[in-house]
């Protein structure tokens, strides 16, 4: 609990996991930023709320903000969504008819459920179809799990999918965020 | 279309007819999103626009791609047309539009309480559900149903100018779309994005 709470502190500090992933949206000039949210995330969310150069909201569901992104990279306005691991286990089918088929750069960030303490049984059963699915529709994805690797997973991750014009999932590890425990 | 359909004194019209008139009334480059399967075949249909974008999959998104593209480029109209059972898939998204409230936002509902595309069954809300009446609920006033093709047409006209989104009701028959889209999503994306003056042509 200790390191879950310290690694998911407020603030915006350039040290924190959620600080450099705000810093990395915004110097890719990653504007739009809709979300289906998890416990991990509160302390991003929160910020990107307080940024004025970010656009975040809320979606019903997360194949609706895939959709709100598709959208709006086409229209010129780049985006990243944020969801959970069970999120992603919704979205097979818009992955396999609109982001891949149309090339279009969708950036995911995925906090990581179902692993490494996880209390509860369905999270941990959905968790283990996030990578199978991820390979067999030869997605580009990250497990990201050190502090000082992020940065440079993030920022190049953004960078290859736009220029490739190919999605990406960053899956952010309980090793890096402090996870959700049973406790909290 | 199903006769026991909740009470509303609206005529039946076609799906084409109302997307060619829909088309013959854009001046400014507007987007029109087509939703999957017949929505889009008549938005084809209706003549190609750069500014069409259409869906070959992803069932229930023409709103939500749509929201994108007008939060994207405000200064834009964006129209959207989707079926009813498309939007069954993704009512979330109405309230999602209604928070965000674009004014620059048109949502069309072809209603013919049927799939039509995969043998006419019934969707579930044929003979219960009024989707106007779930767009009001969700948020959106600025919801009607178009009595005939003459109100329709006024409709999609205020709603260019209106103070935020809009959606619009259409009951329509039970015909299949009168074209094909070529099904080939790359170059469907670029054209859009040309369409939209993100990108040049190489």
């Amino acid at each position: 609990m200790a390191v879950a709470e310290e690694k998911n502190s407020p603030g915006t500090s350039e040290t924190s996991w959620h600080g450099i992933v705000l810093q990395s949206l915004k110097r890719n000039d990653i504007r739009l930023v809709p979300y289906v949210p998890d416990r991990v995330l509160t302390t991003l969310i929160r910020n990107l709320y307080a940024d004025p150069f970010f656009t975040t909201f809320p979606a019903a569901r997360e194949e609706e903000a895939v959709g709100i992104v598709s959208g709006a990279w086409m229209g010129g306005m780049r985006g990243a969504v944020l969801m959970q691991t069970s999120g992603f286990a919704t979205l097979a089918n818009v992955l396999a008819s609109l982001a891949i088929p149309y090339q279009i750069p969708l950036i995911m960030f995925v906090s990581e459920r179902g692993t490494l303490g996880e209390f509860n049984y369905g999270q941990s059963l959905v968790c283990r179809t996030m990578r199978p699915v991820l390979d067999s529709l030869a997605m580009e994805h990250h497990t990201i799990t050190r502090l000082d690797e992020l940065e440079f997973i993030v920022d190049r991750s953004i960078k290859q999918a736009i220029t490739t014009q190919a999605p990406v999932a960053l899956i952010l590890s309980p090793l890096l965020t402090g996870g959700k425990v049973f406790d909290k | 279309m199903n006769s026991d359909t909740p009470a509303r004194n609206t005529k039946v019209m076609n799906r084409f007819d109302l997307t060619s008139r829909l088309i013959a009334k854009l001046k400014n480059e507007e987007a029109v999103i087509g939703g999957i399967g017949n929505t889009n075949f008549d938005l084809w249909a209706a003549g190609h626009r750069p500014q069409n974008f259409y869906m070959l999959g992803s069932m229930g998104l023409a709103f939500p791609i749509a929201l994108g593209v007008a939060l994207a480029q405000p200064n834009r109209h964006v129209f959207a047309l989707e079926g009813d059972g498309s939007l069954l898939m993704q009512l979330g998204s109405l309230s999602t539009i209604a928070t965000l409230a674009p004014k620059n936002l048109t949502m069309i509902v072809m209603d013919n309480g049927i799939y039509q595309i995969t043998g006419a069954q019934p969707t579930p809300a044929a003979t219960v559900a009024d989707i106007v009446a779930i767009a009001i609920a969700s948020g959106l006033a600025n919801s009607a149903w178009a009595a005939d093709e003459e109100d329709f047409e006024r409709l999609i006209e205020q709603s260019m100018s209106a103070a935020g989104p809009a959606l619009i009701g259409v009951r329509i028959d039970d015909k299949p779309g009168v074209g094909t889209t070529r099904r080939d999503p790359v170059q469907i994306r670029e054209r859009f994005m040309h369409g939209m003056g993100v990108r040049e042509p190489l």
